[in-house]
């Protein structure tokens, strides 16, 4: 039987030219043209797929919204699919079966979707329709592109401040949120409960990284913690993220690392009624403001005010200062129908009527600024922090790189050993980082 | 064999030899061609050479990812097999209650990965889950499990121990097949019940252990869902939308060399280094299979000529 050998031979043959064909099928480039495609007329028929990952109420209130563009375009039709995240997103587009328009919320992807050109560029269509950028604030648009490359634009967005829980602080004798660092230090230890046994029952201020909102790109606008320096490389290794770990790190100790593990441990899901500010277990938080709705929703029980997240003492020019992402909208590589997308992420993204629904809808902050100054926006005490803090000029967009989200993950390991006493010294650990995620980008070559 | 004959015998293979061909050896020929290059499967692959190998070495976190799947390979390996062993032996000398033993042991077996783990985490919680408020009774501080570096691959390798009736239900029907005369006549000669399970059950089902330790090696090298799921619901991110789970939580523990393939490839977008890293994979899983089976098969003939 010499046929057999020389057939699996042939097979791997045929198998290998495959293969290499379709390394040169991809070579193909994006296909898209550089001109913007043009826009359809108001009573053309056509339809359009979005893809998202809302669900539940806040996927009807998004499918709400994407109805909206019938008033512009009678005749569209908008088949909304939620649940998508963005691995679906990629999936779909690799395999060249994309949607219209993707809706995502990693805002950490940013840099690959404009660098790979998974999401189209659209700076064509701006310049088109004369679209004043302007009237999106700064920080939310630098988390809509990547290089100058604006592939994205922003539908609504997500800003972190400071949460706490009156009832605990008043029973600590604290009748005002801590403004700096050193009161959250004194505040947390006052409203921290132990019981008999000496394990924690509430804690003032859990600053275990990663758990819940507490991500090093949450937390290091309030340090003045940059990520790059001025050259384009990691900058961490500085005294602003020493600060910032050596705080935590002294929440810590006054805990006791094991006795804050097992406090953790024991904690519910971030999104689910059991999150432990629900549960009145924790006094203080880093949050966005959509937890407003979670605790309506969930927790109407607890009495809760929201600040901006204290600053370091002697960096009083901070305060007012937070993070920023959102949900970030673009058209995929391979779109059916780019021309009719971009209207739609324009209606999305620009059209203050709709904004401002949509943002009372699902209880997130407007991406611009008119919809901002809206009085038809639904502001009550404490959403109205985030509302301030989004027009005070002071907001951090997410870092972008074309690493995804590696270069959170590195930061957020090492805070994490940190934290647990295995970093003898801050500052060399941080360089050890630095030259770990400039070895990353350097191998993804943009 | 006559042309006629020959191109009858192709014929018949052809359906296999395409299908094998289409979903097996060009994906394994595309991905061994991919680890050369930086590719993010959107745009044109770009030829690099060695350099996602050479990156390999450096890589703390390829480390960390091939530290934890080899200890799921020791283990799992060693406590399914045996897990797997000792059930079926029990099961096979029960004189009443079989069916419902065999069914209970082998039902975890049905359950999806994603709510296996999820229920091993709920029921070792700490300070809420039932397990610990019963240590707790007792006087005893449980561990922290999925939330402890020291404890989250055996909370892991818990989960997957549970689920291994399918293993156990195999070995049973090999224990069941041994004749039954080769058990008399060793009676009759005196031997007791552990001789005869050393010297008739354990040669006679060792092909089918065989089979058992190469199934749990391949198992635990390909070892992702529960991973991820303990990993995610103990950082309290499992019901994060979006792709912001914290994979390898806590402290990297749970990072298998899957996970951290499957990071490479779809968060980061670098589809070359994923696919350098299932190159590896796929040749340490195929020598590590070839040297098992070769050596026990030299250790089974070596037996048979004794």
């Amino acid at each position: 039987m010499r046929s057999l050998p020389r057939a699996a031979a042939v097979s791997s043959a045929v198998a290998l030219a495959a293969s290499l064909a379709a390394c040169a099928a991809g070579s193909g480039g994006s296909g898209q043209g550089s001109g913007p495609a043009a826009a359809p007329a108001r009573d053309a028929e056509f339809s359009l797929t979005v893809w998202s990952n809302y669900s539940g109420r806040e996927q009807d209130e998004v499918t709400k919204a994407l109805e909206s563009f019938k008033e512009k375009f009678p005749n569209a039709v908008i088949e909304h699919q939620g649940s998508q995240d963005d691995d679906k997103i990629t999936a779909g587009i690799r395999g060249g079966n994309p949607p219209d328009v993707a809706l995502s919320f990693t805002t950490d992807n940013i840099g690959q979707f404009c660098s790979s050109g998974a999401f189209q560029p659209l700076k064509p269509y701006l310049d088109r329709d004369g679209v004043d950028l302007g009237q999106i604030p700064d920080a939310v648009r630098s988390y809509t592109e990547y290089k100058g490359n604006r592939c994205a634009m922003p539908m609504l967005s997500d800003v972190y401040g400071l949460y706490y829980n009156k009832e605990l602080l008043a029973a600590a004798g604290i009748t005002a949120p801590p403004r700096t660092t050193s009161e959250l230090l004194d505040f947390a230890k006052r409203t921290t409960r132990r019981a008999a046994d000496g394990s924690l029952e509430v804690v003032g201020f859990l600053p275990s990284m990663p758990f819940y909102a507490n991500r090093p790109q949450i937390w290091a606008p309030h340090f003045g913690a940059e990520w790059e320096t001025a050259d384009g490389r990691s900058g961490l290794a500085t005294p602003e993220w020493a600060a910032m770990l050596e705080f935590q790190k002294r929440l810590v100790d006054f805990y006791g690392h094991d006795a804050l593990e097992r406090f953790r441990a024991g904690l519910g899901q971030e999104y689910s009624a059991d999150h432990a500010f629900h549960r009145q277990k924790i006094a203080m938080m880093v949050d966005g403001e959509y937890r407003t709705a979670f605790l309506a929703d969930q927790a109407p029980e607890v009495e809760f005010g929201t600040a901006p997240f204290p600053v370091p003492d002697d960096r009083p020019d901070l305060y007012g200062t937070g993070f920023t992402t959102g949900t970030i909208m673009g058209i995929p590589k391979g779109a059916g129908n780019p021309g009719a997308a971009w209207e739609l992420i324009k209606h999305l993204a620009l059209d203050t009527d709709t904004v401002v629904e949509l943002a009372n809808g699902i209880k997130n902050i407007p991406s611009t600024k008119a919809a901002l100054a809206d009085p038809g926006l639904e502001v009550d005490e404490n959403f109205r922090t985030f509302v301030d803090l989004a027009t005070s000029g002071k907001l951090r967009g997410n870092p972008v790189t074309p690493i995804g989200d590696a270069h959170i993950k590195a930061v957020g390991d090492f805070a994490t050993a940190w934290q647990a006493g295995q970093v003898p010294d801050v500052l060399a650990g941080l360089r050890e980082v630095d030259r770990r995620v400039d070895e990353q980008i350097a191998k993804s070559g943009k | 064999m006559t042309a006629r004959r020959r191109l009858t015998v192709l014929a018949l293979l052809a359906p296999a030899v395409l299908g094998f061909a289409a979903f097996f050896g060009y994906p394994l020929v595309a991905t061994v061609v991919f680890s050369f290059t930086r590719y993010d499967l959107i745009n044109p692959p770009e030829w690099i050479g060695l350099a996602n190998y050479e990156y390999m070495l450096g890589d703390e976190l390829f480390a960390r990812a091939v530290g934890n799947t080899l200890w799921f390979v020791v283990v799992l390996t060693a406590t399914r097999v045996v897990f797997a062993l000792g059930v079926a032996s029990v099961i096979a000398r029960l004189k009443s209650g079989v069916g419902l033993v065999r069914t209970l042991c082998y039902l975890p077996s049905l359950a999806p990965p994603v709510a296996a783990t999820l229920v091993f985490f709920l029921v070792l919680r700490p300070n809420e889950g039932p397990v610990d408020t019963f240590l707790g009774w007792l006087g005893v501080q449980g561990p922290l499990w999925f939330a402890d570096p020291a404890w989250a691959k055996p909370g892991i390798a818990a989960v997957v121990l549970w689920v291994s009736g399918d293993l156990m239900i195999i070995v049973l029907a090999a224990i069941l097949d041994v004749p039954r005369e080769q058990y008399e006549a060793a009676e009759l000669d005196g031997a007791g019940p552990l001789r005869r399970w050393w010297h008739i059950t354990l040669p006679s089902i060792s092909p089918v252990l065989l089979f058992g330790v190469v199934n749990s090696i391949i198992l635990a090298l390909q070892l992702f869902t529960q991973a991820v799921v303990a990993g995610s619901a103990a950082s309290g991110s499992a019901d994060v939308t979006g792709s912001t789970k914290d994979l390898g939580f806590p402290e990297n523990s749970t990072l298998t060399f899957p996970v951290w393939l499957y990071a490479q490839g779809f968060r980061y977008f670098d589809m070359g280094y994923a696919a350098a890293m299932a190159t590896v994979l796929f040749a340490v899983s195929f020598l590590a299979t070839a040297l098992l089976v070769q050596r026990m098969r030299r250790a089974t003939h070596q037996e048979e000529g004794a």
